[in-house]
């Protein structure tokens, strides 16, 4: 029973950052109806920010509270990720808006490969390992839960908050989700479409910015090809709540989580990536809405 | 008033018999029981909102429908029952045809090629299934080329023999509505189901197609059709049947359901008790 | 701000240079962390940090001059002759066909079959080993790819992320069933490719009813189910390891390439040893096999299959309506398109003698893919135009030792090799979203064979 919860709790814990980058992708499908595979990389960007800024801040004040230092680094990855998503969606995605569908497709896809092999260019191409910043571990009986664990489901907890409430109770909410229901007739009724969907891809940055630090504070290493992976898992967390659902994306990374601990507690650990793709594979087979989607009808 | 009753026989081709479709909580067909009769232009009419592309989807199959029955009689006196076959059988085995109220074209095909894809089955018989086609035996060739001799016919005949070789999209909208009856005609339908095909033509294109319909039922197919334009239904109908909200109000001939009170009602959205009005009125003016 | 009507606006070196600088404000954020500053590793496997701003401040002067001259010379001139081209009148398209375009193909295949030896006669045996392999092989393999993933991909409209799956089933089945049967290439290359339809089918069959993203997403899940399968059944695949000593083909079994083997070819001819003689034959293997996918898929396009494949991708409603069983067209592209997959990837192992999981990520897939968005969807000569500009582009890049002289003897090419792929992949859809060959040829006419412009045709929902 005591391994069932520590499992859980470890689920919970890598759900939260699934949840976070699924997010990103979630609203950019909603809003433009593109698969950005490049928002992976995004958050291995992320993960990268906050790894050099910590290595600065600990080289120059070496004795920084880490409260602050875990502070800082969040809100320079998120700012750096942040102005890297609006200049990709500037640059590569806008020009090929309304255009040939696969277009937006592949230029992302080239875009994933160039980010990830910019990083192993300029970073080069070994594991980068962190001294582990937060070490503190509490005992329940067996139990173990790590400060560090704690951290990642309150900031995930806080920022989804915030999130929800920007995005159900602000102007700029409205403004997203009008357009994610008619861009055109948003743009009639006065919605700064190109503005709207920019920020959109800023705020899914921010968060896989966050979802990137916490990625390097939990397993304590971060490389050039971490975008691929977690990013497939969150795009499948997407998928499994619903695409273009918020609720769904949060719901569907927990679940990733979950299932991904314990497979490896439970069965091995060897076919936990397996079991993630085969359950992406299983939902959009039997239920392709996902969990909390809207249901499609075929229009003939 | 249609002249095309001569070649009327009493045979039904199409039996919609208690045709329930509920979409969620809304009822889009409740209970709707019609007949079209073989070697008749059939028209299906209502407002907006009626169910008229419903009935239809269920007819061919797009929609499976919550309850009812659609039986057709082909001419061979085999009986289909369309509720219980795939959309695509429905073409391939009963034999009905349909076009889309919004256009639904190959675009990036030519014109041509657009009425060979249409007799796909056929060919890919005489193909032996592609593989005896692959190895350049069997009886392809020859098809090939009756297959784009019968698609000549029906260029000629909807007039697009000199845009054959042109993209299917680069067509006008008129000569889209006529490509699609084309190449529905090319499956070589019995029975052939037309959503709005006049919807969006000038009165040229109109007439045009009037001649190309009553052309289609006189060499022998059915037709059923949905229609708003009101002149393109009393010109080439020989039969009528109004639908609102899912419910049949009336059915006869275009100067029956013309003067039908409930009709007239319903085109000219009046308030249900003035409908009662407008009844009794005509009631009381003998107008029947 | 790009869309700039009249070239001499006043105020344009003004709206330049602050456009300039925007553009290198933002690459100073952006390049700041990434650039500005090395990570590594010292001799205790600490991590340490060096500031590099030189090359930060190249990449910032980059951004900002090069937008600089973009918005204030480079557009207003574009501008200025898109205007002069629209108001002579000139169509974009010209239609007229040279000699050169008309035989395109027939000189292409002679050029290609005149490859090796000519090859040869320039840098000897052994030298032409490099060519022959890396660039004629190597080329043939992705353009043999992207024509088989054409006909799931450009033909039917669907759209496929996991194409790699089949490749990797083709080359397993060629090492292990050579390994425990001790079966020829020549039986296993159908074997192999027969697998892979079949593996195609079983994977396409629950799939197909899914549309548009869906179905990339689900292939994309399968591909990498397939690699972890690969990696994690070590006792038959040996996982990361990978089989080695996978068979060599031989010439129809006549002529062997094994060293050891009495019929071997060079001894057999009296010839100086040397691996060169593979390669060449493999060569001519994987340019037949490419022949043999452009006829198929050629004559395919022209059979009712074909076109049901292309209706499919224009309007599977509509197909629908017509009688044809999309499922079963579906299955039979998705079986066809598998099969090519196979016989590449049994050619691919029967080539390197080494297979391993490794060879089958999905950036594989992402390139083959891109290979067939870029050359233009149908399009067996854009595709393979496409192959030779993107891999052999990036192939070029591993010869470019004279880069060292500029970059420093520390620079090496190859490492960029991905990054100027991924960046080409953007540029190319930037500036030509429907490919190198936008049009497509109709597969019958009456009066006269009109290529359809690619603005016509549609890319399919699956």
């Amino acid at each position: 029973m005591e391994y069932f919860i520590q499992q859980l709790l470890n689920g919970l814990t890598l759900g939260s950052i699934y949840g976070l980058v699924a997010i990103g992708y979630t609203m950019v499908y909603g809003i433009i109806g593109m698969i950005n595979f490049a928002h992976g990389d995004i958050f291995m960007l992320g993960g990268f920010a906050a790894l050099i800024v910590f290595l600065i801040l600990t080289s120059f004040f070496a004795g920084i509270p880490v409260a602050l230092a875990l502070l800082l680094m969040l809100i320079i990855a998120m700012l750096v990720t942040s102005l890297w998503n609006w200049t990709i969606e500037r640059v590569a995605y806008r020009p090929l808006r309304g255009s040939f569908r696969l277009a937006p497709l592949i230029t992302a896809i080239g875009m994933s490969i160039a980010l990830s092999n910019f990083i192993q260019v300029t970073q080069g191409p070994r594991n980068k390992p962190v001294p582990p910043l937060i070490n503190d571990v509490y005992h329940f009986g067996d139990i173990t839960f790590s400060l560090k664990q704690l951290v990642i489901v309150i900031v995930t907890a806080v920022l989804l908050a915030v999130f929800w409430y920007i995005v159900h109770r602000t102007p700029l909410g409205r403004a997203q989700r009008a357009t994610e229901q008619d861009r055109k007739m948003a743009a009639l009724l006065g919605v700064d479409v190109d503005r709207t969907i920019s920020i959109t891809f800023v705020m899914g940055a921010a968060l896989a910015a966050v979802a990137g630090t916490m990625y390097l504070m939990y397993y304590g290493v971060a490389s050039f090809t971490d975008g691929f992976t977690p990013g497939v898992k969150a795009f499948t967390a997407a998928v499994l709540g619903g695409i273009g659902s918020l609720p769904g994306a949060v719901l569907g990374g927990l679940l990733i989580g979950l299932i991904e601990s314990l497979w490896s507690a439970y069965f091995s650990i060897a076919y936990k990536d397996v079991a993630t793709f085969a359950i992406l594979a299983f939902v959009l087979i039997f239920k392709p809405t996902g969990i909390l989607g809207r249901p499609e009808v075929e229009k003939v | 008033m249609a002249s095309g009753t001569t070649t009327m026989s009493n045979d039904t081709i199409l039996k919609v018999e208690h045709l329930s479709m509920r979409f969620g909580g809304l009822m889009a067909i409740n209970d709707l029981s019609l007949e079209a009769k073989r070697g008749e232009i059939t028209a299906l009419i209502g407002p907006n909102g009626a169910g008229k592309t419903t009935v239809f989807n269920c007819i061919t199959g797009f929609y499976k429908p919550t309850m009812g029955m659609i039986t057709l009689n082909q001419k061979s006196g085999k009986q289909f029952l369309l509720e219980r076959l795939a959309d695509f059988e429905i073409t391939k085995h009963a034999k009905v045809a349909r076009t889309f109220q919004n256009i639904r074209l190959f675009s990036g095909l030519t014109v041509l090629e657009n009425l060979l894809v249409a007799q796909h089955n056929k060919l890919m018989k005489a193909s032996g299934y592609t593989i005896l086609g692959l190895l350049g035996v069997g009886s392809y060739k020859r098809e090939a080329a009756a297959a784009i001799e019968k698609a000549r016919y029906w260029l000629e005949k909807a007039d697009l023999i000199d845009r054959a070789d042109d993209p299917a999209g680069d067509l006008s909208y008129g000569a889209q509505r006529r490509l699609e009856i084309a190449r529905a005609m090319c499956t070589e339908p019995e029975l052939l189901c037309l959503d709005e095909p006049a919807a969006g033509l000038n009165p040229k294109e109109s007439l045009a197609l009037n001649t190309l319909l009553r052309g289609i039922r006189d060499e022998g197919t059915s037709l059923l059709l949905i229609e708003h334009d009101m002149s393109v239904v009393m010109e080439i109908s020989d039969h009528v049947v109004v639908l609102e909200y899912g419910q049949k109000i009336s059915d006869g001939t275009p100067d029956h359901v013309k003067n039908d009170p409930k009709v007239i009602a319903a085109y000219l959205g009046v308030e249900d008790d003035e409908v009662e009005e407008v009844i009794s009125e005509e009631l009381e003016g003998g107008a029947r | 701000m790009t869309e700039q009507n009249f070239p001499a606006t006043p105020g344009l070196m003004a709206k330049a240079l602050k456009e300039g600088i925007f553009a290198g404000v933002l690459a100073l954020g952006m390049f700041l962390l990434y650039v500005g500053i090395k990570t590594d590793q010292n001799i205790n496997n600490e991590l340490i940090w060096y500031p590099r701003w030189g090359l930060l401040a190249i990449f910032v002067l980059v951004a900002g001059i090069g937008r600089f001259l973009i918005v204030g010379f480079v557009a207003p001139h574009i501008n200025q002759r898109r205007l002069a081209k629209a108001k002579a009148g000139i169509p974009e398209v010209s239609e007229d066909k040279g000699f050169f375009r008309k035989h395109f193909l027939k000189i292409a295949l002679v050029a290609l079959v005149l490859y090796p030896p000519v090859v040869m006669s320039i840098y000897g045996t052994q030298g032409s080993l490099k060519f022959v392999d890396n660039f004629g092989i190597q080329i043939l393999i992705y353009v043999m790819l992207a024509w088989g993933l054409n006909v799931v991909v450009g033909l039917a409209g669907l759209l496929d992320l996991g194409y790699v799956a089949f490749y990797a089933v083709g080359a397993y089945s060629y090492a292990l069933l050579s390994d425990l049967f001790g079966l020829s290439f020549w039986v296993l290359l159908p074997i192999a490719g027969i697998l892979a339809a079949f593996w195609g089918i079983i994977l396409g069959f629950p799939v197909l009813r899914l549309r548009g993203d869906y179905l990339a997403i689900v292939t994309l899940a399968f591909g990498e189910i397939i690699r972890l399968v690969l990696i994690n059944w070590t006792d038959v695949t040996h996982g990361t390891a990978g089989i080695s000593g996978v068979a060599k083909a031989s010439i129809f079994g006549i002529w062997s390439f094994d060293v050891g083997a009495s019929n071997n070819f060079a001894k057999s001819f009296g010839l100086p040893m040397s691996s060169a003689y593979y390669k060449i034959f493999l060569f001519y293997v994987i340019l037949a096999l490419c022949m043999l996918t452009a006829y198929v898929t050629l004559r395919l396009r022209r059979m009712p299959i074909g076109r049901a494949w292309e209706a499919l991708r224009e309007d599977e409603i509509a197909c629908r309506s017509l009688g044809i069983n999309t499922v079963m067209t579906k299955l039979t592209a998705f079986a066809i398109g598998a099969m090519f997959g196979g016989f590449a990837g049994s050619f691919f192992a029967a080539r390197q003698g080494f297979v391993s999981p490794e060879s089958f990520v999905f950036l594989e897939s992402a390139v083959i893919l891109a290979i067939v968005v870029l050359g233009g969807m149908g399009s067996l000569t854009g595709i393979a135009i496409a192959a030779i500009a993107m891999v052999g582009g990036t192939e070029l890049l591993r010869e470019m030792e004279f880069l060292k002289l500029i970059f420093g003897p520390d620079f090496t090419p190859e490492l960029y090799r991905m990054l100027l792929f991924g960046l080409a992949m953007i540029a190319v859809m930037l500036f030509k979203p429907r490919g190198f060959v936008g049009s497509r040829e109709p597969t019958a006419f009456l009066k006269e064979r009109k290529a359809v412009s690619g603005s016509f045709t549609k890319e399919g929902h699956g």
